[in-house]
């Protein structure tokens, strides 16, 4: 059987552990990540589990892409120790600011430059933004077909694949050709551990860094610039409690809980 | 910036063991000071997360890291459970003894499997003479034609009643000038005449078995005899001193980083006065303290860790890094008692329990008035 070559595409996000030190910048109404420390998207690593568990099954080789600062390629050495077998990281001062689409592009020409996958693999959504916007976009921009919110992944006969697909009331299940993008959520599969080893390995396999010029993509199709979408206005919720008091005999306020927890839909009939 | 650096390998790490103990031993740690139980299912996976043999060469079925690697990895699984890392510490004094003084047949016989969480590694060196007292040893071992008969009394061994191959020191002559000379032997579990016996009840580091080893004409052979005949004393010296004491500095940082963060939690959470806690200069006082003793056992131990990954010897350091880190676990320990008050003497916090372990991490690996004389003779030669 020909040997598979899987790309995930992950993104380094603010690490949770540190959300209350975020804060966003009100000019650009972009986060402000100096000084945080980042991880890999939490369901990216489940993107690169997926992609492990396929090369486990048919071989091949899982090869790592992301757009971020330098200071990712140590989220790419992570993803390395995990077991992938090579990463690319797109670095340029020109991406920062870039929305969903300016981010694809990217990430496209990137995929392009490397050469013919297999599949593509990436995590649904992203801990920060959370749009669930790249993973279909970068499949347009391939012009491969591509699904996301992926639950499974099962080979079928050569070049086929069955997914099943989380939709808002079940699953629908897809069959398809590779070459495909597979935007996987976090029900997939758990991620594995990285091991002692794995931090060994990792530090003799290649990061491979290009920039703009490298990628040969026009400078005005990224970055704040490149992006269609801009923040709008920044709106801090006020979180507030009502408070009601519920007297009486237990039965009776048990009756009244029901009511109330009903008309707030937290209930269901 | 600190003069404590670690590498991006290290860091990544940390992070990985962090990840690692979260899921897998912080669900679980209180439960293992409670019943006082070794996870032995736990240890197998660490052992496949390269931990057992974190610093054993990858020839050898290790992960080929050094013992930076190995504090790191002790200190983070201490800082939820000591017992466990105590249990750890100790599998890697037996591993640390076969590496450094065993034969190749020996090292390939044995590593792997140790590496690999199959199997469980023991040093049994204390006696009811003394474990100060390393050369009033009572066992003894006789050789009997090609091989040699054994018999003693080990007390106080960790992992006593879990350790698969065992490294244990008997008296087996006297040297030129009339001294107890020590002989060192690898005994696997199951060896006729040689069997846990009574199991100890401790207050601290509960998660790791502590018991004796009775040796009732156990008879080996030659191929178990570690290092040269005679010259045993420098195993457990070097063993107890290399990699034990190191590794109590670790596991007390760990207890130590435990009260810290315990102590800033606790402050910032609980209200009185109208206000969090952590507005009470007292309570900042008891904080400031804590964190002093944290960087500073930090610093100690590390730098003497560090020296030992040079291949230089780092007696010395290690003890005055065991002396200061395990004497101010258990200060630091009382102190976040103290600042949780009542809250502090409830088991549903772990502050008791840090203190317990704090405790007992004092008599292991050398007490702290063993430590003091080692401190004094280097310092006076």
């Amino acid at each position: 059987m020909k040997e598979r070559r899987i790309l995930v595409c992950i993104k380094p996000v603010p690490d949770p552990e540190h959300y209350d030190e975020i804060r966003i910048d009100p000019t650009s109404k972009t986060l402000v990540r100096s000084g945080i420390p980042a991880v890999i998207n939490p369901n990216d690593k489940n993107a690169i589990e997926a992609a492990l568990e396929v090369r486990e099954y048919w071989g091949g080789t899982v090869e790592l892409l992301s757009m971020a600062p330098p200071d990712a390629e140590e989220n790419l050495r992570e993803g390395l120790a995990m077991g992938a077998d090579k990463a690319y990281l797109l670095s340029d001062r020109s991406f920062a600011g870039s929305d969903t689409l300016a981010t694809a592009r990217v990430l496209a020409a990137g995929v392009e430059k490397i050469g013919s996958f297999d599949l593509v693999i990436t995590g649904s959504e992203s801990a920060d933004g959370g749009t669930t916007n790249v993973s279909p976009q970068l499949g347009e921009m391939l012009g491969l077909p591509h699904v996301c919110n992926v639950e499974s992944i099962k080979p079928q006969n050569e070049g086929q694949w069955q997914l099943n697909v989380k939709i808002e009331e079940g699953y629908m299940e897809v069959e398809g050709p590779t070459p495909m993008v597979i935007g996987v959520n976090h029900k997939i599969n758990i991620p594995r551990y990285t091991t002692v080893m794995g931090i060994m390995e990792a530090e003799d396999k290649e990061v491979v860094i290009w920039s703009a010029a490298d990628l040969g993509i026009d400078n005005g199709k990224v970055g704040l610039t490149g992006s269609p979408t801009q923040p709008g206005g920044l709106h801090e919720p006020k979180l507030q409690r009502a408070g009601e008091l519920l007297e009486g005999e237990p039965e009776v306020v048990v009756d009244k809980l029901i009511k109330l927890l009903r008309q707030a839909g937290v209930l269901n009939a | 910036m600190s003069i404590l650096q670690f590498d991006k390998k290290q860091e990544m790490l940390r992070k990985t063991v962090k990840e690692f103990v979260e899921k897998e031993i912080v669900p679980i740690a209180a439960e293992i000071d409670e019943q006082d139980i070794f996870p032995e299912e736990l240890f197998q996976k660490m052992g496949q997360m390269g931990y057992n043999g974190i610093f054993v060469p990858r020839e050898y079925g290790g992960a080929g890291m050094g013992y930076t690697e190995r504090a790191i990895l002790l200190e983070e699984i201490s800082r939820h459970s000591a017992g466990l890392a105590m249990a750890v510490m100790t599998h890697h004094l037996g591993v640390a003894a076969i590496l450094d003084f065993g034969t190749e047949e020996q090292k390939k016989k044995y590593l792997p499997d140790l590496c690999s969480g199959k199997k469980i590694g023991g040093l049994a060196v204390t006696e009811p003479s003394g474990g100060s007292d390393l050369m009033g040893h009572q066992s003894t071992g006789e050789k009997i034609g090609e091989g040699w008969v054994l018999n003693g009394r080990k007390c106080f061994i960790t992992n006593s009643h879990v350790a698969d191959v065992s490294v244990v020191t008997v008296r087996t002559g006297e040297d030129a000038k009339g001294r107890p000379a020590l002989s060192g032997f690898i005994i696997e579990k199951g060896t006729e005449g040689f069997a846990p016996g009574h199991k100890e009840n401790k207050f601290g580091l509960r998660g790791s078995v502590m018991g004796d080893l009775n040796i009732n004409d156990c008879h080996v052979s030659s191929e178990a005899l570690l290092g040269q005949e005679g010259k045993a004393a420098k195993i457990a010296l070097s063993t107890i001193g290399g990699v034990g004491r190191p590794g109590m500095a670790a596991i007390s940082v760990g207890i130590l980083r435990a009260c810290l963060e315990e102590s800033v939690k606790f402050a910032k959470e609980r209200v009185i006065y109208g206000k969090p806690l952590a507005k009470v200069p007292a309570i900042q006082s008891i904080i400031a303290k804590n964190r002093i003793d944290y960087e500073a056992g930090m610093l100690l131990t590390y730098q003497a860790i560090g020296i030992k990954d040079t291949g230089e010897r780092s007696d010395t350091q290690s003890a005055i890094a065991k002396h200061y880190t395990t004497e101010a676990a258990v200060v630091a320990a009382k102190r976040t008692i103290d600042l949780m008050g009542g809250y502090g003497c409830i088991n549903e916090y772990p502050a008791g329990r840090y203190l317990r372990d704090a405790m007992t991490t004092i008599p292991s690996g050398g007490t702290t008035q063993i430590m003091e004389l080692v401190i004094a003779g280097a310092s006076l030669a």
